[in-house]
């Protein structure tokens, strides 16, 4: 039975990461900061110039416990490939699959449907929560999107689900800061800006996004899937596409939910963020590990998956998802599920 | 690929359940449980190799064993020779005796008989009975070679064969075997194949609650 552990996230620059007796060691300036018992680290992401010893590496791969490495922002940049990732079979199947329109769009529509979906469940709740704001403007949203789920089964090609997609996030977006209730001057959007990010809400976004991409990959990996072919996201070299498949119907319902949590109960303020010159805004390392502290509390919550109708802490909803897809493409299932938040 | 000889291992695990052969054989899926560790620890012990002697019977351990007749292969926990030199198989489970779910004891049955086809075969002989050592309880149970059971190897070896070469995996079996299956998870056995009721990805109905 998988079991969900905790992911060892590492920051601070200089560290040094051994193998201890069966414990992680974390060491920075040759002084012992923590002693980690492997047993409770399900893989490790570390940031930046963080390094660690090829024993621990070696014996990490031996139990499939993936690391990951991101740059000190938080880039993408290598994982660890474990032993037994990877049926041949299943590899085949989804190469197949990406090659064939109707199957690609058939995975897409209820990819997008997973998202929209958990969007307009996440505005209807805020709806709900907000008095002193507009609950009619993100009802109206809900609506919206309600409407472009309706026009997914219509669509007759992977580029029509994504005119969709962005028709909805259009939408989602715009409404977005109206679910924010505290320091509201402040924490605002206009649209999504990637490199880099020009206001602190979309600097939270992006961090949030690639922690849970980087989940999501590891899931997809993990079941032997190839990550870098999707079917929503277009192939493009370098790109995680199937990672970000599995992950658009977790946005709403882990990434951005958890953003408005930590600014409405204050705990990320404007004191987290610096504004650089030029437009851009980072994060502080302080509000990163607030982050990161908050984003492993939500993965042992327990939701109920609406498909296998079961318990499953929100941290294994990427397994059980890639889990789900893989089924799909080696035809133990006609349609991909996706996960819907309630 | 299909010439090559079926895995005694195999069989078990087909008869048991076609499914988690296939999830263990074909989709390369293994997780452990209780059951699966408890199984390793004991083999580990068991297949320690070598050979004694005690009263006149040999015992010959991780004897490596083939059947060209009926094209299977494996390895046998445990072979006794007996002092007239007829083999007697004796595997080793780390339940206790026998298996509460009739298809388990079904299955460790046909994977005994299995092996006695190999033995047959290799020594020449005919053998009219082997032993299930079941080291939860020290208890060996006595399981004979009726041609029913001879007939179920065959069966199996062939499901395994067919499974083998046309690499689709049969649907869950979704019964009370699942529930001590260490491959649950990765099944999914009650998972509903279509979408079940309430579970519609493309609903526009509006909920505020």
């Amino acid at each position: 039975m998988r079991q969900l552990l905790n992911t060892l996230y590492v920051q601070t620059q200089g560290s040094y990461l051994h193998l201890d007796t069966d414990n992680i060691r974390v060491d920075v300036e040759r002084q012992r900061k923590a002693m980690i018992p492997l047993h409770h680290v399900e893989g490790i992401v570390v940031f930046g110039n963080v390094l660690l010893s090829p024993y621990l590496i070696h014996r990490l791969a031996r139990d499939h416990k993936p690391v990951t490495w991101l740059t000190e922002f938080g880039r993408f940049m290598a994982r660890t490939e474990t032993p037994v990732s990877g049926n041949v079979l299943l590899r085949t199947a989804q190469h197949a699959a990406a090659c064939d329109p109707d199957r690609t769009l058939a995975v897409a529509r209820f990819v997008a449907a997973g998202k929209l979906q958990n969007q307009k469940t996440t505005l209807m709740r805020a709806a709900r929560e907000v008095q002193d704001s507009d609950p009619d403007l993100l009802r109206q949203a809900a609506r919206d999107i309600n409407a472009q789920i309706g026009v997914l089964p219509l669509t007759g090609t992977v580029d029509e689900v994504r005119g969709v997609e962005g028709a909805a996030a259009r939408t989602y977006w715009e409404v977005f800061p109206l679910m924010i209730r505290a320091n509201r001057d402040f924490f605002w959007l206009t649209e999504r800006t990637r490199r880099p990010a020009r206001d602190p809400i979309n600097s939270l976004l992006n961090f949030v996004y690639t922690i849970l991409a980087n989940d999501c990959a590891s899931a997809a990996q993990s079941v032997g899937l190839d990550p870098q072919v999707g079917f929503l996201h277009a192939l493009r070299p370098g790109r995680a596409s199937l990672a970000l498949d599995l992950m658009e119907e977790l946005r709403p319902a882990t990434a951005d939910r958890a953003i408005l949590t930590l600014i409405n109960r204050q705990q990320l303020t404007p004191r987290d963020f610096q504004q650089h010159e030029g437009g851009a805004v980072t994060i502080t390392e302080d509000a990163r590990r607030t982050i990161l502290a908050h984003l492993t509390e939500r993965r042992k919550e327990e939701v109920t998956h609406p498909l296998t109708a079961r318990k499953t802490p929100l941290g294994l909803i990427p397994h059980v998802q890639a889990r789900l897809m893989a089924q799909h493409l080696r035809g133990d299932r006609s349609h991909y599920p996706p996960y819907l938040h309630r | 690929m299909t010439d090559d000889p079926i895995p005694l291992s195999g069989l078990t695990h087909y008869t048991y359940c076609p499914r988690r052969f296939a999830l263990v054989h074909i989709e390369g899926e293994w997780a452990e449980n209780v059951y699966t560790k408890r199984g390793q620890q004991q083999h580990q012990r068991v297949h320690g190799g070598g050979t004694e002697e005690r009263d006149g019977v040999i015992t010959l351990r991780s004897l490596p064993l083939v059947s060209r007749e009926h094209g299977l292969a494996g390895v046998a926990d445990v072979v006794e020779i007996l002092a007239d030199g007829t083999p007697r198989p004796v595997e080793y489970k780390s339940s206790k005796a026998p298996k509460t779910h009739k298809l388990g004891k079904f299955a460790e049955e046909v994977q005994l008989c299995a092996q006695s086809l190999c033995l047959e075969e290799m020594f020449t002989t005919s053998i009219p009975a082997g032993f299930i050592y079941h080291a939860g309880s020290h208890r060996r149970r006595e399981v004979s070679f009726t041609p029913d059971l001879r007939a179920a190897v065959l069966v199996a070896r062939d499901g395994v064969r067919d499974l083998l070469r046309d690499r689709v995996l049969p649907p869950p079996a979704a019964d009370d075997r699942c529930r001590l299956c260490s491959l649950f998870d990765e099944c999914e056995p009650f998972a509903p194949r279509a979408f079940p009721p309430g579970y519609d990805p493309f609903s526009t109905t509006l909920e505020d609650r």
